[in-house]
């Protein structure tokens, strides 16, 4: 039996195999993004300090009163002269004005990606961002930095490569370092029936374009050498690899694009809960928030795990619970983990920062939670799959855990649509692959307010496709929010 | 977070299995849910909204554990969602405080 099963596998392997040239659209994807360009200068060097931007320093005029500094290698050696003294914030305090085009709430990665690209792509800078604490301080900041395009169904794979061809241009796009690295992220597997289901999403994602490789064991020894391959109840029999994938330093991207909108008008409200939503006739005519009524046309909502709380302002509920999701870092350790890995015989996944802390996380605690922390026996069970695909780990000192507040929805894909209330456009949804996802969602939440209709990428996260049958359950648990 | 099982004592929240929300409750009558008579379709919609949604309300929350590495016993949780203090805990029979029809 053992035999064909075997030969089957090594067919599919040849199928999508390392050696393939990759697709057309990929290679397109690859060139386009000129991040690829610097780093075959070389280094992270170019990378870090913007030569990228050579010959482009210049102080741009704004659309308002200042100037803006554009960032390049000479800012950063003009201010070296200088001793670092003539930085300045990077995004204004506005008060609030009486009333905007459209107000976004919520003042995360989605949020603020939102505003930028209603600025940019649709012209609306009349544009406010209502942010309850101060800007990232939830999940954009909470997460473990992954990005990724590897899924299987057909209305999530173009979505995600949309958000990764978004990741592979952003920092030339909003002049800010991220930090965008294309490390790669590698899926175990740990059986035959683990390594069919791999080829075949790896399938899937090539027929969409999406690079994948399916790699046997000794490609995955290649790699990460490290780990327990020979586990006696989860050995590791191969992974499948995206080499597209990797890590994005998670409160840049809050802060380059808070301050590209601001540099296309956008005011960014901080310490402005909203407390209400003001509706006459079935239209949304603005927010009352801890800083006074503000009107708007219209109202975009990207409140994570709080969004039902939000809805329910608006007389909404929805298909979401929230849940907590832990993270945990290590101390600082020399070069270990080259890129994202991840354990397929549990829930578990792992990668090191660029300050050389191991960064991983596995499932949710399980149970309904606003709190941002967790529980121990969710510590423990990360802990256990942590030395279990990577017992050297074991030796490593945990410096920090902390929790964030997942908007689980019930099929685990996320809502990008309006809703019944005109004006009212909702976001949520992202359960735990929101920050991969902060670019393409950003870009589609911003079409879908200003054009009253879904891009075709979100169009399958329509809002009533409970109601109607049309879920789309990746991992097909059902609606049980916990599960997935 | 530690859950006092009224048959069991104090136990670890691992040993314990989380369904969420108590306050759904199953539509009476899940045959009416067909059809495209008017009743059939606000019956359908019943039946999804009680599948589907959830007010996901912060603070208290009275929600369905499963005592799975203990007595398997349903269990009725009163816990705060916002801060994890768990309240009062009875079992599934009490708890549903008899607003639960049963389904026959």
């Amino acid at each position: 039996m053992n035999v064909p099963r075997q030969r089957r596998a090594r067919d599919v392997v040849a199928t999508i195999g390392p050696k393939e040239e990759l697709s057309p659209v990929v290679a397109t994807a690859n060139t386009r993004g000129s991040i690829s360009l610097s780093r075959s200068l070389s280094g992270s060097f170019c990378h870090k300090f913007g030569v990228s931007g050579l010959g482009m320093a210049f102080l741009r005029a704004p659309p308002r009163s200042g100037f803006i500094v554009h960032y390049s290698i000479f800012s950063i050696l003009s201010q070296a002269f200088k001793g670092q003294t003539g930085w300045t914030p990077v995004w204004r305090e506005p008060e609030p004005k009486p009333a905007y085009d459209a107000i976004v709430v919520g003042g995360g990665g989605h949020g603020l990606a939102t505003a930028y690209y209603l600025a940019k792509n649709h012209g609306l800078t009349n544009v406010a961002v209502v942010e309850k604490g101060w800007i990232g301080s939830g999940n954009v900041g909470r997460n473990t930095t992954i990005i990724r395009s590897n899924y299987r169904e057909h209305g999530n794979i173009p979505f995600y490569e949309k958000s990764l061809q978004l990741w592979e241009g952003l920092e030339q796009d909003i002049n800010y370092n991220a930090m965008v690295s294309q490390r790669g992220v590698l899926n175990l597997f740990h059986s035959d029936a683990q390594r069919d289901a791999a080829a075949r999403r790896g399938n899937a994602m090539r027929l969409n374009g999406v690079d994948a490789e399916l790699l046997d064991r000794d490609g995955v020894r290649a790699i990460v050498p490290n780990l327990d391959f020979d586990n006696a109840r989860f050995p590791i029999s191969g992974g499948l690899l995206q080499r597209r994938g990797g890590t994005v330093r998670h409160d840049a991207v809050a802060w380059g694009y808070a301050r590209a909108a601001d540099q296309r008008g956008v005011d960014i409200l901080q310490n402005c809960e909203v407390t209400g939503i003001r509706i006459d006739n079935g239209r949304v005519t603005g927010v009352e928030t801890a800083r006074g009524f503000i009107g708007a046309k219209k109202v975009g909502l990207a409140c994570a795990g709080n969004s039902s709380r939000v809805a329910a302002m608006a007389g909404l509920r929805l298909p979401i619970e929230s849940h907590v999701l832990q993270a945990f870092v290590t101390e600082g350790i020399k070069p270990l983990v080259p890129n994202v890995v991840t354990f397929g015989a549990g829930h578990f996944y792992i990668s090191q920062s660029d300050k050389g802390g191991l960064v991983f996380g596995g499932s949710l605690d399980g149970y309904n939670s606003y709190a941002q922390r967790g529980n121990l026996p969710a510590v423990e069970e990360v802990m256990e799959e942590a030395v279990a695909v990577m017992p050297s780990a074991g030796r490593l000192r945990v410096l920090r855990s902390w929790g964030g507040i997942m908007d689980m929805s019930m099929d685990g894909s996320p809502i990008i649509d309006k809703t019944p209330v005109a004006g009212l456009y909702l976001n949520c949804g992202w359960c735990y692959g929101g920050f991969k996802a902060t670019p393409a969602s950003g870009f589609c939440f911003a079409h879908t307010m200003a054009n009253d209709e879904p891009h075709e990428l979100n169009a399958p996260y329509r809002l009533d496709r409970f109601a109607t049958g049309n879920l789309l359950d990746e991992a097909g648990t059902g609606a049980q929010p916990n599960l997935h | 977070m530690r859950i006092l099982c009224p048959y069991c004592g104090q136990r670890s929240n691992a040993e314990f299995s989380y369904l969420g929300d108590a306050a759904p409750v199953r539509p009476r009558d899940v045959r009416r849910a067909t059809g495209e008579s008017a009743t059939g379709n606000a019956a359908l919609r019943e039946f999804s909204d009680y599948v589907y949604l959830r007010t996901n309300p912060p603070g208290l929350l009275r929600e369905w554990w499963q005592h799975t590495g203990g007595c398997r016993a349903w269990l009725v949780v009163e816990r705060n969602v916002t801060t994890h203090q768990i309240g009062a805990v009875v079992g599934a029979r009490d708890g549903a405080g008899g607003t639960r029809e049963m389904s026959r």
